[in-house]
């Protein structure tokens, strides 16, 4: 039996077409997967079924009848709710205030607790309504948002991206969650970019490239791999790692301490490790353990005391970012609009904005543009960036492409260290492979590497070590080969949970 | 229904545009104004856009435009760096009256001996006054985080409260019978910034800035610290990434702001003004905030920006003597430039989209 009914749907927007007649039909109970790259249209699809989109073309039939939300308010009437891959919470609020926070007419606070409380147990996800969400987990605060829909009794629950932030041993609750709510009759749109876990949990899967429709499937009887050439369109080329004997160590990390940057961050504690030349060091954990700290620590935004940081014989902790990039560190941070790059500003310019030490971009503070510029269309050829040309501004660009402008940077750089955050976030297929296979050439030829990454096919499939960072805390780095999935989640998490219930007990 | 769409990139055209849309704008919307006040519109727009440049007494007027011109251009340069760098000095008119007060007192100490050098050592002393006063919101800002917007506006007023203390007591002329000001350092040689050509205007201040916009030019378009400067306005954390140091930037361009401002007060205390009197100042500090937007911040912008503006002033003193309107509309017309400019400029990182009703 069909729930919502999506017929011809089109929306334009300037330079691009979104969604070019997309139809296809969600049953009741039914976990539909929706797939697609970065920019194939799967964001504004979801946004026109919440009403936060409005069509220019197409219909949509909800059980049978018109559905047309002009805001999102109305959808949540009719019974679409929709758990966003970024969360909306307040950190200063607990979890109760902030569930009132998104009601019509919010029941007094005790009654929204206890509502809470029922479901989470309903539902077998754990969470306590008085917690202020400032100290949850990524994992917990997604619960938060869940929990925030269900209260609404839908008909379709819309995740975006919603295993992106979560544990193994989390992602295991979260399917459970999904089956019996299905089970109930609830229809799932999930949105993932991660097969294995769509052939795990779906039942039904629709492919959009470029705006269209280019294909439905059963995940169960798909294998991951053709799935994702059909999302591409291509054929694909999965990484390659020579095996080499790693050199002599590159960098030192001794009794890393540093003091959280502001309220919401993470304390580094006392991580030591050390990374060999030729070597990637994956380190996995999940988001808000510390990952943005241990990386400004490491560039240089985030100075700290002498002897914690060694390149070589050479203590680097107290200097700034440029006389580190001097002697060969280089790095990529996760959000790229902003940090890594400006987003109003050239290619050229955002070239310039890294390279400028060791591409020698300037001299004696005066900036060689037509250098700038060879550079930036350097990095454009090599790294295959999509854009009209080297003066296009950052914002311009797709996510991905803007990632690829960002690794190739760094890594045409040749540095003798390379530290990346999260290189493929939000990255489609064929390009995350070329960003992997660029880090594994790169490390090939003899740099150190240090991967972070929430994404932990990625880690096994390029890493040589294994580390997790947990509130700071880095386990001492195990090799990559052989780790079960298991034991990474134990590194990953599992600690912590137990500190937690002894808090609790 | 009206929509703004964000633009993938900004519009060059509408960024070159924008200042004469809003010079439009602000002409018609001022029409309107002056014919609701009872005066012939056309008449007082040409009076005040046209008449310093091509009436019968042009020749009195253009000199003026140099005069008034000079310290706003001056000014709005020094501002420019920090606005772009997202630091907010408001607080250009105590800078300026420091640095007319530490110049003057500089050539009134040497008074009546004559040297060469100092007019160099007043120029030196304004600008150092400026620099010093601006270093206040400065230092506060980056020792304890409060805001320069806050402090440096009211630093304005300390500085004022200082000029009239000095106007009446410390810098007095002792052969001033008394009344209020300061000796005229017009009429003592070694102190006077005097016209380099006569009956031209161009005197030092005109030089001054002349070289700031040249200065201004190049830094931001070809030195890796104008380069820093507009990465520390758009992303502070990609700059910190890129390696500029917030705090330093945040010296440096108060720094920078304060000392063009303090030499601005100088060229004038020296030259066109003569004295430290307890009105010495007239707003040029803040009209230079206006100047340095509606030149978008950009070098020979704020220089095309200073002259209209000056244009502005000289207009209006013209139309308030001539046809009787009151001064508080020409500042109304001043203000409505900023306001149309600010609006106008929407349109270069937006579209406006007609579309359709909202559906259902």
């Amino acid at each position: 039996m069909t729930l919502l009914s999506l017929q011809g749907l089109t929306k334009a927007y300037p330079g691009v077409v979104a969604n070019d007649n997309v139809s296809f039909e969600i049953g009741r109970g039914e976990i539909h997967a929706l797939l697609g790259e970065n920019g194939a249209g799967k964001s504004t699809l979801v946004k026109t079924i919440y009403g936060l989109v409005n069509p220019d073309a197409g219909s949509m039939l909800l059980e049978g009848a018109a559905f047309a939300p002009p805001e999102p308010r109305a959808a949540r009437k009719a019974g679409v709710a929709m758990v966003f891959q970024h969360f909306s919470l307040f950190d200063a609020l607990n979890v109760a205030e902030n569930i009132a926070l998104g009601m019509e007419n919010p029941p007094p606070l005790q009654d929204v607790a206890e509502q809470v409380r029922e479901v989470s147990d309903q539902y077998g996800l754990p969470l306590d309504p008085s917690r202020v969400v400032g100290d949850l987990s990524a994992g917990e605060r997604q619960r938060v948002e869940i929990i925030r829909c269900l209260l609404q009794d839908p008909k379709l629950l819309i995740m975006d991206e919603p295993t992106s932030v979560l544990t193994p041993q989390e992602v295991t609750i979260l399917f459970e969650t999904l089956r019996k709510l299905a089970s109930e009759g609830t229809s799932i749109l999930y949105i993932s970019h991660k097969l294995e876990e769509i052939r795990a949990l779906c039942d039904h899967a629709t492919v959009l490239r470029m705006g269209h429709v280019v294909g439905e499937c059963d995940p169960s009887q798909t294998s991951a791999r053709e799935m994702a050439e059909l999302m591409v369109g291509a054929v694909l080329q999965v990484p390659e790692k020579p095996d080499k004997p790693a050199g002599n160590v590159a960098l030192t990390l001794t009794g890393l301490s540093a003091p959280a940057p502001h309220e919401f961050g993470t304390a580094l504690r006392d991580i030591s490790l050390t990374v060999r030349r030729g070597e990637v060091l994956g380190v996995g954990g999940v988001a808000g353990n510390g990952q943005d700290e241990l990386v400004a620590a490491l560039s240089g935004e985030m100075r700290v005391s002498s002897g914690m940081v060694r390149m070589g014989d050479d203590d680097i902790g107290h200097m700034p970012p440029n006389a580190r990039r001097a002697l060969g560190l280089c790095a990529a941070p996760e959000e790229r609009n902003g940090h890594a790059a400006a987003p109003d500003m050239t290619l050229i310019e955002n070239a310039l904005l890294t390279g400028n030490v060791r591409k020698e971009l300037s001299s004696r503070g005066f900036l060689k543009w037509d250098r700038a510029r060879d550079f930036a269309a350097e990095i454009i050829e090599k790294f295959d960036v999509r854009t009209p040309s080297a003066g296009s501004t950052a914002r311009s660009l797709s996510g991905g492409n803007l990632q690829k402008f960002v690794i190739g940077r760094e890594i045409l750089q040749d540095p003798d260290v390379l530290i990346i955050n999260q290189p493929t976030w939000g990255v489609d297929a064929s390009a995350a492979a070329s960003i992997r296979q660029a880090i594994l050439d790169l490390a090939v030829a003899g740099a150190a590497v240090i991967l972070i990454s929430q994404d932990l096919d990625e880690l096994m499939e390029i890493a040589d070590q294994f580390s997790a960072l947990n509130e700071g805390r880095m386990s001492d780095p195990r090799p990559a080969k052989g780790l079960t999935i298991d034991e990474i989640g134990l590194m990953l998490g599992g600690s912590h949970d137990m500190e937690v219930s002894h808090v609790d007990a | 229904m009206i929509t703004l769409e964000k633009r993938a990139g900004p519009s060059k055209a509408w960024a070159l545009a924008t200042p004469l849309v809003a010079v439009a704008l602000t002409m018609i919307v001022g029409g309107i104004l002056f014919a609701a006040l009872g005066k012939n519109p056309f008449e007082t727009i040409r009076t005040i856009f046209l008449d310093p440049l091509f009436s019968e007494f042009a020749w009195f007027y253009r000199p003026q435009l140099l005069i008034k011109g000079a310290p706003l251009v001056l000014i709005a340069i020094g501002l420019s760096f920090g606005f772009r760098a997202g630091v907010w000095n408001i607080g250009a008119e105590g800078q300026y009256i420091m640095g007319a007060i530490c110049g003057a007192a500089v050539g009134l100490a040497f008074h009546p001996m004559e040297s060469r050098l100092i007019f160099p050592l007043m120029v030196l002393a304004g600008a150092f006054g400026g620099w010093a006063w601006a270093m206040i919101p400065g230092v506060l800002r980056v020792k304890f985080g409060t805001n320069e917007i806050l402090v440096s506006l009211m630093l304005v007023y300390v500085a004022e409260q200082l000029l009239a203390s000095m106007a009446l007591g410390a810098m007095r002329n002792p052969e001033g019978m008394g009344f209020p000001g300061s000796r005229n350092l017009a009429q003592y040689p070694s102190a006077a910034n005097l016209e380099l050509i006569k009956d031209s205007g161009m005197h030092w201040g005109v030089v001054a800035a002349l070289i700031a916009v040249i200065f201004a030019y190049v830094t931001l378009s070809r030195h890796i610290f104008g380069f820093q400067v507009r990465l520390a306005g758009q992303s502070p954390r990609a700059a910190n990434f890129a390696g500029v140091n917030p705090a330093g930037m945040i010296l440096i361009c108060l720094g920078i702001s304060g000392a063009l401002a303090g030499l601005a007060g100088l060229f004038e205390v020296a030259g066109p003004a003569g004295q430290i009197s307890i009105d010495f100042n007239v707003g040029y500090g803040f009209t230079a905030i206006i100047v340095a937007f509606l030149g978008r911040l950009h070098p020979i912008g704020i220089l095309l920006a200073g002259g209209l503006m000056a244009l502005t002033y000289i207009g209006g003193e013209i139309a308030q003597s001539n046809l009787g309107l009151p001064g508080a509309a020409i500042q109304l017309l001043q203000g409505m430039l900023l306001f149309f400019l600010l609006a106008v400029d929407m349109l270069t990182n937006y579209r406006i989209k007609f579309g359709k009703g909202g559906t259902v």
